[in-house]
C-alpha cells in the first residue's frame, strides 16, 4: 500500500509542477499578503506586509514581489522564493498603484495624497523624478514599448500621458468620473481606462489621444449606480477583456474587438482587481467586501471556486513562471 | 440705512480672496495640447463667491461650536481640485470669500461682486436669505448653491430656477433615518419636537417619513421644559427628562432639536431605557468624520491637511457645490451660468462624492441626489438608501421628495 501511494504522489508531482504559479493578494485592512497556489487554488501562505498594502506586482523574472505599503509611504520588496522582506524602497507619500518597466529597474508610482507620480530607480533606491498630475492619482500603465506612461487621476477625471524618458507631460484625456485603472493592449494600440463612478470603460487610441469607444455595462436587476468598473485584464490575443464591476459583484467579459459585453460572471462582493495566469487558464479576482478571491475558468467563462483571504483584498498579481 | 451704501460694506467687511492657482498649471501647460480637446489658448475664468455670515461665538457650554470658515474651507478645497483639472485644459478657477456680519444683507453684499461679473454663488445662509439672494441675482443670470439650509420649502413651493441645493433636505435626512428603523424593525417611536421653528419642520419631516416607511409614531411629546436642558442640568430638568416619556411603549425616541438643547440630555435619563435618534444620538447627515469608505478617507485627509480640523457637513456641502460647478465648467468648456445650470440638470452630469453612488441634481427641484450617512458621534452606523429600498429611477430617489410629489413649479431653468 505504502509504496503504491508514494508512486501515485510522485506521478502527481511529476505531472504538474511547471504550470504552478503563485498569486499574490494584498489585504488592505489586515496588512497582509495572501499567497495562492494556482494549481491547488488555495492559500498556501499569509505574509505580514506594511500598513495598508494596495498595489502589487512581480518583477519580470518573478523573483521579486513589489507591494505599495500606502500608510508606510514605501514600496516593500519581497523575495518570492522565501517571501521574506528584502528592503523598502522610497515611493513618495501614499503610494497606491504602480507600473514596472520591462527591464525591471524603474517603478512608476502614483502618490494618491500628493497628486504626483514618483519614478524610482529600483536598484539604487533613488527617486528619479516626480511628475505633478491631477488630484488622487491612481491607475498606472506603461506602454509596451516603454515610451509612454499613463496615470489616471480619480478626482481630476483624466488620463495623463507622460513621456516615460523625459518625464514631461504630453497630454491629458478627460474620461468619465473617478478613473481607477489603466492598461495597454499587448500591441500598444489601445489604452483601456475604467471610470468607477462614471460607470464606463474608455478605450483610447494612445497615439491620437482620442477616445475610440466608451463601453457601458447593464446588469439586469442592478441600478447603474451599482456598476462601478475598476480592474481590467486583456488577453494576449487582444480578443477578450475582463472588467471588474466593483459593488455589482461581477466581472464583465467584453469582446475586445467589437466592444460588446458578452457575459457577466458573478464573483464576490466589491470586486477590485484582477490577475490572469500567464497561460490564461485562470482569472483571479480580489473581492474587497466579502474578503475572498474568486477563480474564473477563462476557457469556460465560469466561476469555479471562491475562497477566503485576508480583510479587504484589493490588489492581485500572478508570478510570471 | 446701511443698505444704500454698498461701498461702506466693502470697506468694513474683510474679504478674503482666495485665488487657487494650482501648482500644476505650469506643468500642465508645458505639455502639448491634448489632441481631442479644443485648443486651450484662451484661458477661461470661472469665478465663484462663497457667502456666509461670520459664525458668532458660541456659549462656552457648546462643546463643538461651528468653527470660523465653516463652509468656506470646503469650497476652498474644491476650488483647488477644480483648478488642478482646469490647469490641464486652460480653465482658471477663483474663489472669493464674502463673509457677512450678523446684520448684513447678502443680497446687498454681493453687489460689488456682481459688478465684477461673478455669477456663481455658493452660500451657507438661512433659508430666507438664500431665497432672497437667488431672487436678487436671477435677473443677471446668477446661480445660487444652497450648502446649508435643509428647508423643504426651498425645494418645494419656494423653489427657484436658479437655486440649487447640495445640503440634503430635512425630508431626505428623515427618510434616511426611517429607512434604517424600518430595516431594524424598530417600528414604534416617540417623537419629541423642540420649541424651535426648525424643530417643528424636522418633526414634520419625521411624521411624513414614518408614514412612508411604515414606522409608527406611538406618541408625540413636545419638549416643553425650557431651553438649555443640557447646560442647566438641574434637578427639575432631570426629573422632567425622567418622567415625561414614562410608560410609552416605544423602541426609540426621535428628537427634533436643531438647537442641541435637550436631545443629548434625554439619552440615559429616561425612566425606561430608550435609544435616541434624530437631531442627536443616531443622526442622519451628509458627512461625518467616521466615514472613510468609498475613497472618503482621501477627502477627509485632504481637508484636515488644508484646514487643520475635521470636515463638517456644511464644509462638505460647500465642497460638493463647488465641485459640481467645476465639473460642469470642465465638461461644457464654459463659464456661462446658464450653460452650467442646464448641464447640471441634464442626465449627463454626475459627480463623485465619496459615498459610492454618483450624485446628480433632481431636475424637478435641483436637489443633489446623495446618500445619507447614519452616525453616532464616534461610529458610523449605516448609509441610506438602505438595501432593499428600490426606486424606478435611482435608489437615491427613495430619499426625499420625488418628482410626482414635488410642489416645485419651475422645472426648467429660464431667464
Amino acid at each position: 500500500m505504502k509504496p503504491a501511494r508514494l508512486a501515485c504522489l510522485m506521478l502527481f508531482v511529476a505531472a504538474v509542477p511547471t504550470s504552478a504559479n503563485k498569486v499574490y493578494v494584498t489585504n488592505e485592512k489586515s496588512n497582509t499578503i495572501s499567497v495562492i497556489d494556482s494549481d491547488t487554488l488555495s492559500v498556501v501562505q499569509t505574509i505580514k506586509a506594511g500598513r495598508r498594502p494596495r498595489g502589487v506586482l512581480t518583477s519580470p523574472d518573478g523573483k521579486l514581489l513589489y507591494v505599495c505599503a500606502s500608510d508606510d509611504d514605501g514600496v516593500q520588496v519581497f523575495d518570492t522564493a522565501t517571501m521574506k522582506l528584502q528592503r523598502t524602497l522610497l515611493s513618495g507619500p501614499d503610494p497606491e498603484q504602480f507600473a514596472l518597466n520591462a527591464a525591471g529597474n524603474l517603478l512608476y508610482i502614483s502618490n494618491e495624497d500628493s497628486s504626483e507620480v514618483t519614478i524610482v530607480d529600483v536598484e539604487k533606491n533613488q527617486i528619479m523624478a516626480r511628475v505633478p498630475v491631477g488630484v488622487e492619482p491612481e491607475g498606472m500603465a506603461l506602454s509596451p514599448d516603454g515610451a509612454v506612461l499613463v496615470n489616471t487621476s480619480e478626482t481630476t477625471n483624466m488620463a495623463h500621458f507622460i513621456d516615460a524618458r523625459t518625464f514631461k507631460p504630453i497630454g491629458n484625456v478627460l474620461v468619465d468620473k473617478r478613473p481607477r485603472y489603466a492598461i495597454f493592449s499587448r500591441d500598444g494600440s489601445q489604452l483601456w481606462v475604467s471610470s468607477e463612478v462614471g460607470g464606463s470603460v474608455a478605450v483610447i487610441d494612445p497615439h491620437s489621444q482620442k477616445i475610440l469607444k466608451k463601453i457601458r455595462f447593464d446588469v439586469p436587476g442592478l441600478t447603474s449606480e451599482e456598476i462601478q468598473p475598476v480592474g481590467i485584464r486583456l488577453t494576449a490575443d487582444g480578443k477578450t477583456a475582463f472588467v471588474a464591476l466593483g459593488p455589482a459583484n461581477r466581472v464583465a467579459v467584453v469582446d475586445a474587438q467589437t466592444f460588446e459585453v458578452r457575459k457577466y460572471l458573478l464573483v464576490g462582493q466589491r470586486v477590485w482587481h484582477l490577475a490572469l495566469t500567464p497561460d490564461e487558464k485562470y482569472l483571479f479576482t480580489a473581492n474587497g467586501n466579502s474578503n475572498d478571491v474568486s477563480v474564473i475558468d477563462v476557457a469556460g467563462l465560469r466561476v469555479i471556486k471562491s475562497f477566503p483571504v485576508g480583510a479587504a483584498p484589493l490588489g492581485i498579481a500572478v508570478s510570471p513562471h | 440705512m446701511m443698505k444704500a451704501r454698498p461701498d461702506f460694506f466693502a470697506l468694513r467687511r474683510l474679504f478674503r480672496i482666495a485665488v487657487a492657482v494650482g501648482m500644476l498649471i505650469a506643468a500642465a501647460k508645458a505639455g502639448a495640447a491634448p489632441a481631442n480637446e479644443a485648443p486651450a489658448n484662451e484661458a477661461l475664468n470661472i469665478d465663484i463667491a462663497f457667502v456666509a455670515h461670520a459664525r458668532p461665538p458660541s456659549p462656552p457650554f457648546v462643546l463643538d461650536p461651528p468653527p470660523p470658515g465653516e463652509g468656506f474651507a470646503g469650497a476652498n478645497l474644491a476650488i483647488q481640485e477644480n483648478a488642478t483639472t482646469g490647469g490641464f485644459i486652460g480653465q482658471n478657477f477663483a474663489l472669493t470669500d464674502i463673509e457677512l456680519a450678523e446684520e448684513d444683507n447678502p443680497a446687498e453684499a454681493v453687489k460689488p461682486w456682481l459688478d465684477k461679473g461673478v455669477r456663481l454663488f455658493v452660500v451657507a445662509l438661512p433659508a430666507d436669505e438664500a431665497l432672497a439672494l437667488a431672487d436678487a441675482v436671477r435677473s443677471v443670470g446668477g446661480l445660487v448653491f444652497n450648502a446649508q439650509a435643509p428647508d423643504d420649502r426651498l425645494r418645494g413651493a419656494d423653489c427657484r430656477p436658479n437655486l440649487f441645493h447640495t445640503a440634503p433636505s430635512r425630508a431626505m435626512l428623515a427618510d434616511g433615518l426611517m429607512q434604517y428603523l424600518a430595516v431594524r424593525r424598530w417600528s414604534k417611536i416617540l417623537l419629541v419636537p423642540g420649541a424651535g421653528a426648525g424643530d417643528a419642520l424636522f418633526a414634520e419631516a419625521v411624521r411624513a417619513s414614518a408614514k412612508k416607511f411604515g414606522v409608527k409614531i406611538v406618541a408625540e411629546k413636545p419638549w416643553t421644559f425650557g431651553p438649555l436642558a443640557r447646560a442647566r442640568s438641574d434637578a427639575v430638568t432631570e426629573s422632567d427628562a425622567l418622567t415625561f416619556s414614562r410608560g410609552i411603549d416605544a423602541d426609540m425616541i426621535v428628537v427634533a432639536d436643531e438647537a442641541e438643547d435637550f436631545g443629548d440630555y434625554i439619552l440615559y435619563r429616561t425612566s425606561e431605557p430608550r435609544l435616541v435618534a434624530g437631531t442627536q444620538g443616531l443622526t442622519p447627515t451628509s458627512w461625518h468624520p467616521t466615514h472613510t469608505a468609498w475613497g472618503a478617507e482621501q477627502l477627509q485627509n485632504r481637508f484636515i491637511r488644508a484646514s487643520n480640523r475635521r470636515m463638517r457637513p456644511i464644509d462638505y456641502q460647500a465642497w460638493a457645490a463647488t465641485r459640481a460647478i467645476g465639473e460642469a465648467a470642465t465638461a461644457t468648456r464654459a463659464a456661462d451660468p446658464q450653460k452650467i445650470a442646464a448641464f447640471l440638470q441634464s442626465p449627463s452630469f454626475n459627480l463623485a462624492i465619496f459615498k459610492g453612488a454618483p450624485a446628480s441634481f433632481r431636475p424637478w427641484d435641483r436637489q443633489l441626489r446623495q446618500a445619507i450617512l447614519l452616525a453616532q458621534p464616534k461610529s458610523l452606523i449605516g448609509m441610506a438608501p438602505q438595501p432593499g429600498f428600490l426606486h424606478q429611477r435611482s435608489t437615491l430617489d427613495s430619499l426625499g421628495v420625488d418628482e410626482s410629489e414635488s410642489a416645485c413649479k419651475s422645472k426648467q431653468v429660464t431667464r
